[in-house]
């Protein structure tokens, strides 16, 4: 150890387990104040007083423990620092930990207090609050001498001994960051598969990603790109020498970083003169560093050496691994975790040819950093869950690939020759059959979409990328799940649900409740110049997914056909379902003529949309709750009319001013009947149906919720023009909220609009999304026109005193709740559009259902 | 809402002593609810008519409970609380009005004429909106038995949309020759009892108020039970789950609740001769028995009669069961009687929300997966998803799903063909529909499957309902 006069320094992984080990009063709590942050440590002494009231009662100590290592567990499966406290000095008390550390593959460090005994025991009777019997020191300095030398054994990574007072009160502590811990570096990468020896196909491969090749074996980006290796350089391939060569050259300049594979592994091992079964191509490895100069195969030997599990890259978006990792093990080390790296997640089974039977871990993934990866040939890389495979067999006869990041462009070259020949019946046997053309269709199972119920049932937050943390209630998923498992379509075809839209702020203006003057100050006050007011369409909201070809969809979203159209609450839309097929090959076709599948380079569309007539959808509704309404009233009008009308002419003083005004209700019943009447009409088939998309939320590749309104509307123009007959326009007007003639012509266009039947409008900021957190500005205030307000506060809801009671209506929680939503609706859509999971999308669709649950004024 | 009452007796204008309102004057009343006028459009001797005309005030229109988001109507239809009839219709409100605006005559006082109070006259009631569930055949039933003549006329939902048909609206008259205060009690009562929709919760004290009011005709009415059981509809309805608030102006008008109460029962209805819920869940314990099952679960419970019966089995540890109706798993909660059951019975059961067709990692481990009567409940592209949640995941030995045989349902009296049992579900199989989910489900999760038919062997149609269990 150091010298005596030296300082000691104690040097840590950021991610560990540090387990103090030492007699009482041998200056443990003292060391873990001085060096840790109070979280960081977890002391037994504390959790015997948490749960008995004194950190004296050995009564607790089971209670005691059993909290800690509640604690300990915790925390290092949220990969936190974690400092035992307490003596530790008992074989079995450090099995435990250890075995902790290993299950959240987190290194345990173990530090020894060597304090001579007479300074414990003079220290303890010192102390006015414990009362620890001389014998028990005694006997746990012996405990500590047979403990002495073990640690290493027990499974403890790094053992520092910190020996007599001076050391234990001069120690400093040193955090070092985990070798895997790349976050700093933000790439941009490419990152390259399996190369086993294709020297010829990797040169090939840097020049195509624009790599300067140099002399004497390296190579550079001129953009200062840096390249990733995934392992397995080396066997089976004619060219390892210089295979190794240049990539040990990149390495060693900085142009690159390789992660090992299980033939560097095993390579190794031949070199350290190991006994290894010389298989799957070392033996063209070893001939080739056979003719190799000895100095160069020292080199290589200490290069393998020096490679690092994997690697965690960009803020930690980004993963790489030579067979993958799932997400508790990214930026961890243990056994487990090299193990993972280098053979993937093997079941120990084999199957009936002899190859491991291989459990897929891609297809539980659900983290948020893509996870890059190879060791097993595939014919195509496939996203799966935001993770890829991008060994495409080189030297098998495939080809050689990368992965651009943060681009997510593949770029291959193939092999010049089948440079070995796989072993019949493995992964990579099919690969030079199918070739490279042949498309990898994800299969249409079920069983690997079901999402576990515990990512969705209980209270939940989930981050969003526009507000944080956004809470879901165990209430509201409770509800949610009721819906989803039973009304709605299948989480696949479900990536979204609309957020709801506060209404602008109250109007005082008399006679309205909503106007668009109250929208356009809004909005200036918040900042924004220029908004854009659209029609309101009075149908029934509809979210369309629809696929260029039912292959399309079944490729990106593991389910057949020509896609969805749901409901606001996830139902199917159409109840008939030849009638909703019908309806999305002719919208499928006003895309194409619109040439969208092309602009926008994808082959699926999600769209926001609105389906009318209200009649179409909401018949039931109409016959049960609105036309009764009419129906009732007008029955009742007619004879109370003309009964006060009797009454007056009899001369009884009073009977005018009720006639007058039973005559008021009779003429709002009227205009209720009218109002929801403009938006009925007879539909036959999809023949008077009609469909107003006014906003485009998601492609391949982009999320077109973040494009402006100005885009959004000229596309929603452009599927009119593409079947007028089936698209409906959306009108609308510019207004900039900072000059009163353009509001005052906005507010015109409203009244006119709402004065031939309209709904009314929603008022938009041009740009669309403004603002992050808590400036973020409301996506849209809608400002419902006064004959429509009827069909939701009632017929005569602007009789004067109605509508001065409806005047203090509340807007905060709708608002609160408008943007809520907006932020896991974008978020999903931002996760469906990375690739991630199936359940990390699905989980943002199920938080706006439960959002919806909120006891919210549904009149608002 | 608007009642008139026209009196032909000589001299008409009487009816305003009965009535204790004079014809001359337009009197206003606070109701607390609104404000109640009276007043004459005739008055002569030969006839007089008093019109008694309710103004709702407007937050007492879609009073339910408190706040605005509690005023979700019976088919749960959010904006119930603002869009509604009730200011129009003769309800329960106006049976309130009744009672307090003419109290006097409906207790048969009179001050002036209390021999008049007492005596038989001509006298029509005019209602020109009353909501009957029941139609005018009902109206007919109620009023005939006691003397009076009834006409009732439809009212069409709206002349705009001729194909919507006719509203339950009725324009009612009805004539009797008898004493006021007994036509107005039977009206009190029987208004409330033809709209079957009572505004408020009903207490102890409306017992005691439909005896006053019936006093003298509704003992010796042939339809009293009807009478009482609508007037009284005092089963409180549970809590409105948040789930209402779901359902929304776009046409999603279904209350789930509501659907499954009525769709159990039809269901019930049409199997009932054969109580083959009975023999179903003594299949299933039979089949969980024989497979030696110690711990089961139960996905979609309902109200809990198989736990129930898995329960009074020794052999049986635990049993779990799982809904995904948080309101299912109340009723079984009650029905089990878990908050009173001894701790070592109450140790073995556990009640949890879950659904069909999402993973569920508390099913891992289990001996035995029960699912009586579910797959049916799901739309047919959610079916892999639901094997592979039950039949995948867990890996239990033993699975048993149980589901109707469509072609049984020839053999139900009364049922229409191509109809469903149950409005609820998405489908029903052929035997060999099931037998081909089964077969396909057990080879790829590695099960022997054994079919088992439950109730009686039709020899053409097999049994009213399929059993497969699935063991490996």
């Amino acid at each position: 150890m150091s010298a005596p006069d030296a300082a000691p320094v104690v040097t840590i992984p950021e991610v560990s387990l540090v387990v103090l080990v030492g007699v009482t009063s041998s200056g443990k709590s003292t060391f873990a104040r001085a060096h840790f942050a109070p979280t960081e440590v977890v002391s037994s002494d504390e959790c015997r007083a948490l749960v008995a009231d004194d950190e004296n009662d050995q009564t607790a100590t089971p209670a005691a423990f059993d909290l800690l290592h509640t604690i300990v567990r915790h925390r290092l499966a949220l990969g936190r620092l974690t400092v035992v406290d307490a003596t530790n000095l008992r074989k079995e008390d450090r099995r435990h930990l250890v075995d902790l550390a290993r299950e959240h593959h987190v290194l345990p460090v173990a530090v020894v207090f060597d304090v001579p005994r007479w300074l414990c025991e003079q220290r303890n009777e010192a102390r006015p609050d414990r009362t620890v019997p001389a014998q028990a020191i005694r006997s746990q300095h012996s405990l500590l001498r047979q403990s002495a030398g073990r640690l290493e054994r027990e499974g403890f990574r790094r053992v520092v001994a910190l020996r007599g007072d001076r050391e234990v009160s001069g120690a400093t502590v040193v955090r070092e960051r985990l070798w895997t811990d790349q976050r700093h570096r933000p790439g941009p990468f490419d990152v390259i598969g399996d190369v086993h020896g294709c020297s010829e196909e990797l040169d090939a491969l840097l020049a195509a990603l624009g790599y300067e090749l140099e002399e004497g074996g390296g190579a550079r980006h001129p953009d200062g790109r840096t390249a990733v290796f995934l392992g397995d350089l080396v066997d089976r391939g004619p060219g390892v020498v210089p295979v190794l060569r240049r990539v040990m050259a990149m390495v060693t300049a900085g142009s690159a970083l390789c992660v090992p594979g299980n033939h560097e592994a095993k390579l190794l091992r031949a070199l350290r003169g190991r006994n290894v079964k010389i298989s799957h191509g070392l033996q063209q490895s070893l001939d080739q560093l056979a003719a190799a100069d000895g100095a160069f195969v020292a080199q290589v030997v200490a290069f393998i050496d020096g490679l690092v599990s994997h690697a965690v890259l960009d803020g930690g978006s980004l993963v790489v691994a030579h067979a993958g990792l799932p997400e508790a093990m990214h930026n961890r080390a243990s056994g487990a975790v090299r193990s993972f790296c280098l053979y993937g997640d093997t079941t120990g089974e084999t199957d009936e040819l002899g190859f491991p039977v291989r459990y897929p871990w891609a297809e539980d993934y659900a983290g948020r950093a893509v996870v890059v990866y190879g060791h097993t040939p595939v014919p195509e890389p496939v996203w799966v869950n935001n993770t890829i495979c991008i060994d495409t067999g080189c030297v098998f006869g495939g080809r050689l690939t990368a992965l651009r990041y943060p681009e997510r462009a593949l770029v291959s070259v193939p092999a010049v020759a089948t440079h070995y020949a796989p072993t019949p019946g493995s992964p990579a046997s099919d690969l030079a059959a199918s070739g490279p053309a042949a498309e990898a269709t994800p299969p249409d199972d079920a069983g690997r979409h079901a999402i576990d119920l515990a990512r969705v049932l209980g209270r939940h937050q989930l981050t969003t990328s526009l507000m944080g943390p956004v809470t879901i209630r165990d209430d509201q998923a409770a509800a949610a799940l009721e819906v989803m498992s039973r009304f709605a379509v299948d989480p696949r075809w479900l990536p979204y649900l609309p957020p709801t839209m506060a209404p602008a702020p109250t109007s005082t203006r008399e006679g309205y409740l909503e106007h668009p003057a109250e929208a356009f100050t809004a909005y200036a006050q918040a900042g924004v110049g220029t908004v854009v007011a659209e029609e309101k369409h009075m149908g029934s909201r509809a979210v369309v997914l629809v696929g260029r070809d039912a292959d399309a969809l079944r490729r990106r979203f593991g389910l057949g056909g020509p896609g969805t159209t749901v409901t606001r609450t996830g139902r199917p839309f159409f109840v008939d379902e030849a009638l909703g097929l019908a309806f999305l090959d002719a919208f499928a076709a006003a895309v194409g003529a619109a040439g969208l599948w092309d602009e926008l380079r994808t082959d699926w569309l999600l769209v926001d949309a609105e389906i009318v007539p209200w009649s179409f959808k909401a018949l039931d509704l109409l016959r049960h709750e609105y036309a009764p309404v009419a129906s009732a009233g007008r029955a009742f009008s007619a004879v109370a009319t003309e009964a006060l009308a009797r009454v007056a002419a009899r001369g009884v003083a009073g009977a005018d001013d009720l006639a007058a005004r039973v005559e008021g209700r009779r003429d709002r019943i009227e205009r209720f009947a009218a109002a929801y009447a403009t938006h009925c009409w007879p539909t036959d088939g999809l023949r008077g149906v009609q469909v107003a998309p006014f906003q485009l939320l998601a492609a391949e590749g982009e999320v077109l919720a973040y494009r402006s309104h100005t885009w959004h509307l000229d596309a929603a123009d452009r599927l009119v023009a593409a079947d007028p007959g089936l698209v409906r326009p959306t009108r609308r007007v510019v207004v900039d909220t900072g000059d009163a003639p353009s509001c005052e012509a906005g507010t015109a266009w409203w009244l006119e609009l709402v004065a031939a039947g309209g709904e009314g409008a929603v008022v938009k900021p041009l740009d669309g999304i403004v603002g992050k957190g808590r400036s973020l500005v409301q996506p849209g205030l809608k400002v419902r026109g006064p004959e429509y307000l009827r069909l939701i506060y009632g017929p005569t809801y602007d009789d004067p005193a109605q509508l001065a009671a409806l005047r203090r209506r509340s807007l905060g929680h709708k608002r609160s709740l408008a943007l809520r939503e907006l932020a896991l609706g974008l978020e999903g859509l931002d996760r469906l559009v990375r690739g991630a999971s199936l359940t990390l999308v699905h989980q943002c669709a199920f938080a706006v259902l439960a959002l919806e649950t909120e006891p919210v004024d549904p009149r608002l | 809402m608007l009642l008139s009452i026209s009196t032909t007796h000589r001299p008409a204008t009487d009816l305003g002593h009965l009535l204790h309102k004079h014809p001359d004057r337009l009197s206003a009343f606070d109701l607390g609810f609104g404000t109640a006028h009276v007043a004459y459009p005739e008055a002569s001797g030969e006839r007089c008519t008093a019109v008694l005309l309710v103004e709702l005030a407007p937050e007492a229109a879609g009073r339910r409970g408190a706040g605005p988001t509690s005023g979700v109507g019976r088919t749960g239809f959010a904006l119930a609380g603002s869009v509604n009839d009730r200011a129009y219709t003769a309800s329960s409100l106006l049976a309130v009005a009744i009672g307090r605006v003419l109290g006097s005559a409906l207790r048969g006082a009179s001050n002036d004429r209390p021999e008049l109070a007492a005596t038989p006259i001509p006298l029509e009631i005019d209602l020109p909106v009353v909501s009957v569930r029941g139609g005018p055949a009902l109206a007919a039933r109620l009023f005939e038995p006691l003397g009076v003549e009834v006409r009732a006329e439809a009212i069409p939902l709206d002349p705009a949309f001729p194909d919507w048909g006719d509203s339950r609206f009725f324009h009612l008259q009805l004539r009797a020759t008898t004493t006021l205060r007994q036509l107005l009690a039977q009206l009190y009562v029987l208004l409330p009892v033809l709209d079957d929709d009572k505004h408020y919760w009903v207490e102890r004290s409306e017992i005691d108020k439909l005896l006053r009011r019936g006093e003298g005709w509704l003992a010796t009415h042939p339809d009293r039970e009807l009478i009482t059981r609508r007037y009284l509809r005092h089963q409180p309805r549970l809590t409105r789950e948040a789930l209402d608030r779901l359902v929304v102006a776009d046409g999603d008008l279904v209350d789930a609740d509501a659907a499954d109460e009525a769709g159990a029962a039809e269901e019930a209805a049409i199997e009932r001769p054969l109580s083959l819920n009975e023999q179903r869940l003594a299949a299933v314990v039979a089949a969980v028995e024989e497979a030696g099952a110690r711990t089961v679960a139960d996905v979609g419970c309902g109200e809990g009669r198989l736990i129930q019966r898995l329960l009074r089995l020794p052999a049986v540890e635990r049993v779990t069961g799982i809904d995904v109706s948080m309101r299912a798993l109340r009723c079984a909660s009650e029905r089990l009687h878990l908050d009173t059951m001894a701790p070592r019975q109450r140790a073995r059961v556990e009640l949890a929300q879950g659904s069909s067709v999402y993973r569920d990692d508390r099913l891992r481990g289990v001996d035995a997966i029960t699912a009586i009567e579910v797959i049916e409940h799901l739309d047919p592209h959610r079916i892999d998803t639901f094997t592979s949640c039950l039949l995948g995941h867990p890996g239990a030995r033993t699975v048993i799903v149980t589901t109707p045989n469509v072609e049984y349902n020839a053999r139900f009296a009364g049922m229409a063909p191509g109809a469903l049992r149950h409005r609820d579900h998405r489908f029903e199989w052929t035997r060999a529909e099931f037998a081909a989910w089964a077969a396909s489900a057990a080879s790829e999760h590695g099960y022997r499957v054994a079919h088992r038919g439950i109730g009686p062997d039709d020899p053409e149609l097999g049994p009213p309902t399929q059993m497969a269990v699935f063991a490996r």
